[in-house]
């Protein structure tokens, strides 16, 4: 039998970098609409709590600071995990549009991995978005700095990591019709309990949530933030959100890609 | 070297499974001699029982069989989207468990229902799926427009996915299974849903791949469909290989051989049971004024018969006769029709 072209082996990061490429085309072309979906929700917050709450009196000064990175956690993580969970139900549900994908001559791994990195952009993305407009809504921040910027950095890139490869769990795991119940019994509650709009530290009052807290993800990303972001903020350590969420995103990343094999090959 | 080659592929599916493709209950008549699928008081259903299959390079391989006979689950395994739970396959000699990547190297996949890439166009469809297997943009862009030209579809090159008709996105599906050069094409049911004009077109195709020289694998439950295209045929039911013979070889197999229609000028009733006694009749039924007869001796009859109905004091007014077919071996195979 005659060696076709195709028959010659192709290299992994060569189709890595030709799906990537094929999710940032797509991405690009529906921007408005991944902003509207992911960073509503969080600038919806800030006009309330952010400016507000605090131009009526209700709030000390001292909450913005707090609220902030609280703020950038959840867009970061609500953009993650949705930008792999929808496209995930959608395509095995019933569009079956990620099959031209896994006939790439490429491990199947390979192809979850690239749409759990390809979440950590756009987790990445929204929250840069969001940080320009909380300036502006809440005007300046006191005590926001960014002299840890590589504290910043790395607990934005494990956080969105932990989010994305959740969302490719959730996104392969459960079935079409039930994915409202996915934003009304996984999503919301994570984002009410996940430490982003009062501080762990603030738990201190009600000390069973304070340990209940702590089996949720957005706890670590959003403590971490205040770690690296506002320190002045009474936060939980550095290295114990990192840690967390290292041993998290490592644990999400393995089930979610057991979850998509699962679904891949039947 | 056969360009596909299975040893006793089995698949068995958890009953509990929500994906149990291949499963679909048995809706032929009741009683019939082939043994049920599902396996004794077990919680599963077995979809492909020891399949053994060659295909040589270049073949046009029909499998044929009613819905849930196994044809899926075959191209699936055969595709790498299925894992056999026993059994051996290889494609263009790679083994499609222990080296997946390299069956997807050599394979083009056209599926059941056209599953093309809504968030891109209709020429980006084809360019990363190239993209995929490492063609660069340009030399996926020609390959693409050669494509389209073949296939009727070049004034849609940039348009979206969505504004395609189902027969133009199938035809797009089969570009895509195409754009990589694969030496062995699957095409899973491609005409189901098809009007009748766009049927015909994509036999066209398809002939036209075959001639190039390709493998080619088709399922299908169409007998004609079967009959028109594939060099050679397996019959598959309820998971286990009832025939495989060429589609001359088949119908050679079929039973009574050829069946010759008489019609006659009046009631057929008593032309049948003289027709009956004559040399080579398998079986002469009468039906109003027509006599059916099965003949093991193709036409040679047909003079005897037609004395015969004048004996009985008819006069012949036309005759038709019928070439042994798939289906009526497919009937006496399976005791129940494809669909």
């Amino acid at each position: 039998m005659s060696e076709s072209i195709a028959a010659t082996p192709v290299r992994a990061s060569t189709v890595f970098v030709a799906l990537l490429h094929r999710d940032v085309r797509v991405a690009t072309k529906e921007l408005p609409f991944f902003l509207l979906r992911t960073i509503m929700q969080p600038v919806l917050f800030l006009v309330v709590f952010g400016f507000l709450l605090p131009k009526m009196g209700f709030v000390r000064g001292g909450y913005q600071t707090a609220l902030l990175p609280g703020i950038l956690a959840v867009s970061l993580a609500l953009s993650a995990i949705q930008s792999v969970a929808l496209p995930m139900v959608q395509d095995f549900g019933w569009t079956k549009e990620i099959e031209d994908r896994l006939l790439a001559p490429v491990a199947t791994w390979v192809i979850a991995a690239e749409k759990i990195i390809n979440g950590v952009i756009q987790g990445v993305i929204s929250a840069l978005f969001v940080l320009p407009i909380a300036r502006v809504i809440m005007g300046p921040i006191p005590n926001l700095t960014f002299g840890h910027f590589g504290d910043v950095i790395v607990i934005t890139l494990l956080g969105a990591t932990a989010f994305s490869a959740l969302g490719m769990w959730l996104g392969t795991a459960i079935a079409p019709q039930q994915i409202g119940l996915m934003f009304s019994a996984i999503i919301a509650p994570m984002m009410f309990f996940g430490c982003a709009y009062y501080p762990w530290r603030g738990l201190d009052a009600v000390p069973v949530m304070k340990y209940l807290v702590l089996v949720n993800p957005l706890v670590y990303v959003a403590e971490g933030m205040r770690g690296a972001l506002t320190p002045e903020v009474p936060h939980m350590p550095l290295l114990v959100s990192m840690g967390a969420l290292a041993v998290i995103a490592a644990l999400f990343w393995n089930a979610g890609l057991r979850s998509f094999r699962k679904r891949a090959i039947g | 070297m056969s360009a596909i080659s299975t040893e006793g592929l089995r698949k068995v599916y958890p009953i509990a499974a929500p994906k149990r493709r291949g499963g679909a209950p048995p809706y032929g008549p009741p009683g019939m001699s082939a043994p049920p699928p599902v396996a004794s008081g077990a919680r599963e259903l077995v979809a492909l029982e020891g399949l053994d299959l060659q295909v040589g390079a270049g073949e046009f391989f029909g499998l044929l069989g009613p819905n849930g006979a196994g044809k899926t689950t075959t191209i699936g395994i055969l595709t790498t989207r299925v894992l056999a739970s026993a059994g051996r396959a290889t494609v263009g000699g790679a083994d499609v468990i222990k080296d997946p990547v390299a069956v997807r190297r050599r394979i083009g996949v056209v599926p059941q229902r056209a599953n093309p890439d809504r968030g891109l166009n209709v020429l980006d469809n084809l360019v990363f799926h190239a993209a995929y297997f490492g063609i660069g943009r340009a030399e996926a862009t020609r390959r693409a427009m050669a494509h389209f030209e073949q296939l009727g579809l070049t004034d849609k090159t940039h348009e979206k996915v969505d504004a395609l008709s189902g027969g133009q996105q199938q035809r797009l599906m089969i570009a895509r299974a195409l754009i990589h050069e694969p030496d062995v094409i699957f095409l899973d049911e491609p005409t189901v849903g098809l009007d009748p004009q766009a049927r015909l077109a994509l036999w066209d195709v398809l002939r036209d791949l075959h001639r190039q020289g390709r493998t080619i694998v088709m399922t299908t439950h169409y007998m004609e469909e079967a009959d028109q295209l594939c060099d050679r045929l397996a019959i598959i039911d309820r998971g286990r290989l009832l025939a495989l013979d060429t589609t001359a070889g088949l119908k050679a197999k079929a039973p009574g051989g050829t069946l010759i229609e008489l019609e006659l000028d009046e009631a057929a009733n008593d032309a049948a049971v003289r027709v009956r006694e004559l040399d080579g009749v398998v079986k002469a039924d009468a039906t109003g004024s027509t006599v059916r007869i099965q003949s093991s001796e193709g036409g040679r009859i047909i003079s005897a018969a037609i004395e015969a109905a004048e004996a009985a004091g008819r006069h012949v007014k036309n005759i038709t006769l019928k070439e042994p077919s798939l289906e009526t071996l497919f009937i006496e195979l399976t005791g129940r029709k494809l669909d």
